[in-house]
């Protein structure tokens, strides 16, 4: 995972990002406060939502063609939520997009959440240029529609 | 990290062979005009041809994508697999978009007979996006019929959808306004099917009467010559109610374009409208090149602004220019 800068193959359309919140929890506000950083950096943003199943996330990801998945999530069901999420997008064929997360993570878990895929994690107190800034930097640059 | 292209000669093959992973790739190509989509797209033109468009077009908010998701469901029941294209608007300041209707279709994340992209308008205007027209040829392509395109949030004059789409499906939505409303000319008037949603709320039934009133007032005018009377129907997502009326009616529009003769005319404002839009692109990037930024260029520019010409004249100067290649 991560990204690399390939010299002379500049981005040369908007980043796609699909803007997703997985299981039970009601508590959209940061999902949308980023979605919203997100159309403000230039991105074109899905937004899915509440209440994702794993099968949801990978279905828009596939039929939408996203560079970036990002997962926002306040239960503290993370552990258990993004592994089928993980496999999903795998079985999709789309583990290769960018994926992100955000939300109440404890630091603990974070390094078994980078080792399923998860690129990183913007936990609270993330500044909104901070989260757009790493997309900027680490959303793939794809040869064949740079 | 690259992603792989999936950009072998094969594309073309694997969209035809029902492979959505190749479809939604081949959508990015075209939305974008990369090369790989073009050439793809050249051997999959020769299967199009085949779906129905539908267009579905009204204000923000008046129900457009819940209406979309209960024709899908209506669509499924019959057999059809159905795509759909929703547009939603770029931001004029930043590019960026959020694009938010599929939101109220997620039921049918796990159903491959339905599909559903959606796009950014990139400011393209008419409350479309630039290559809606060739990402519905793909899903026809790929075996989808009917394909649905949901137009951004529209107003009163947005009407490019109906010379894009072979049945114009236009939303009114109850409580926004008095019956002088259905007089105004522009959009309501491209509606093949006009949609009240919303249909449980008090205000519906009201509306329903002054579109269907204003109906009769132009038949008896004779105002309207095509032979087709645009149906007004009432229905309610809330309640399921007039979704199967409003697909029995898309089908008799689509009879009846067929047997009058309509559909030829309609097809050949489709293409007539993709191949001029082409060129007036190919035209607009002449433009842009950096040699039409030159000298010469600036000078016409500059004789306009100190009110020496008209951009009318200074239009046709540089026009000219270019058409004799000497840009």
């Amino acid at each position: 995972m991560g990204s690399e800068h390939q010299p002379g193959n500049e981005r040369q359309r908007p980043i796609r990002v699909l803007v997703a919140k997985p299981g039970l929890d009601g508590h959209d506000r940061g999902a949308k406060v980023m979605a919203r950083a997100f159309r403000d950096a230039g991105f074109e943003v899905i937004y899915t939502g509440l209440f994702q199943t794993a099968e949801m996330i990978a279905n828009a990801a596939l039929q939408e063609d996203v560079d970036v998945v990002g997962l926002s999530i306040l239960s503290g069901a993370h552990m258990s939520l993004f592994p089928p999420i993980i496999d999903a997008l795998h079985e999709v064929g789309r583990d290769d997009a960018l994926i992100v997360a955000g939300g109440t993570i404890p630091t603990e878990d974070i390094p078994a959440l980078e080792a399923l895929g998860v690129s990183k994690i913007f936990g609270p107190g993330t500044r909104l240029q901070d989260a757009v800034a790493y997309i900027h930097d680490h959303a793939p640059v794809r040869t064949d529609v740079p | 990290m690259v992603n792989q292209p999936l950009s072998q000669p094969g594309l073309a093959a694997r969209v035809l062979a029902g492979d959505r992973a190749a479809l939604a790739r081949l959508l990015t190509y075209l939305e974008n005009d990369t090369e790989i989509g073009e050439l793809a797209f050249e051997k999959l033109y020769p299967h199009t041809g085949r779906a129905h468009l539908i267009g579905i077009t009204g204000p923000p908010g008046g129900g457009k994508s819940t209406l979309v998701n209960e024709l899908i469901r209506e669509y499924r029941q019959r057999g059809a697999n159905i795509a759909i294209i929703a547009i939603d608007p770029s931001s004029p300041l930043t590019g960026g978009a959020t694009l938010g209707d599929r939101i109220r279709m997620q039921e049918w994340h796990a159903d491959p007979g339905v599909f559903i992209r959606s796009m950014a308008s990139r400011r393209f205007g008419g409350g479309l996006a630039r290559n809606t027209l060739a990402v519905a040829h793909a899903f026809d392509a790929a075996g989808f019929d009917p394909i649905i395109i949901e137009t951004v949030g529209s107003g009163q004059d947005e009407v490019a959808i109906a010379s894009l789409a072979m049945t114009t499906l236009l939303v009114q939505v109850p409580g926004t306004g008095d019956g002088v409303q259905t007089l105004k000319a522009g959009s309501l008037e491209i509606g093949d099917i006009l949609v009240v949603t919303k249909g449980d709320r008090p205000e519906s039934g009201e509306l329903a009467r002054d579109l269907r009133n204003l109906r009769h007032v132009a038949l008896a005018a004779g105002s309207e010559q095509t032979g087709w009377t645009a149906p007004v129907i009432k229905t309610s997502a809330v309640r399921q109610e007039g979704i199967d009326k409003l697909l029995d009616a898309i089908g008799e529009h689509r009879q009846w374009l067929e047997e009058s003769g309509e559909m030829e005319t309609r097809l050949l404002t489709i293409v007539s409208t993709e191949v001029t839009s082409r060129v007036q692109e190919a035209l607009y990037r002449q433009l842009q090149r950096p040699n039409a930024g030159d000298e010469t260029t600036r000078n016409i520019i500059d004789r306009v602004t100190a009110r020496q010409l008209t951009p009318q004249q200074a239009a046709t100067q540089i026009f000219s220019r270019i058409r004799n290649g000497s840009s």
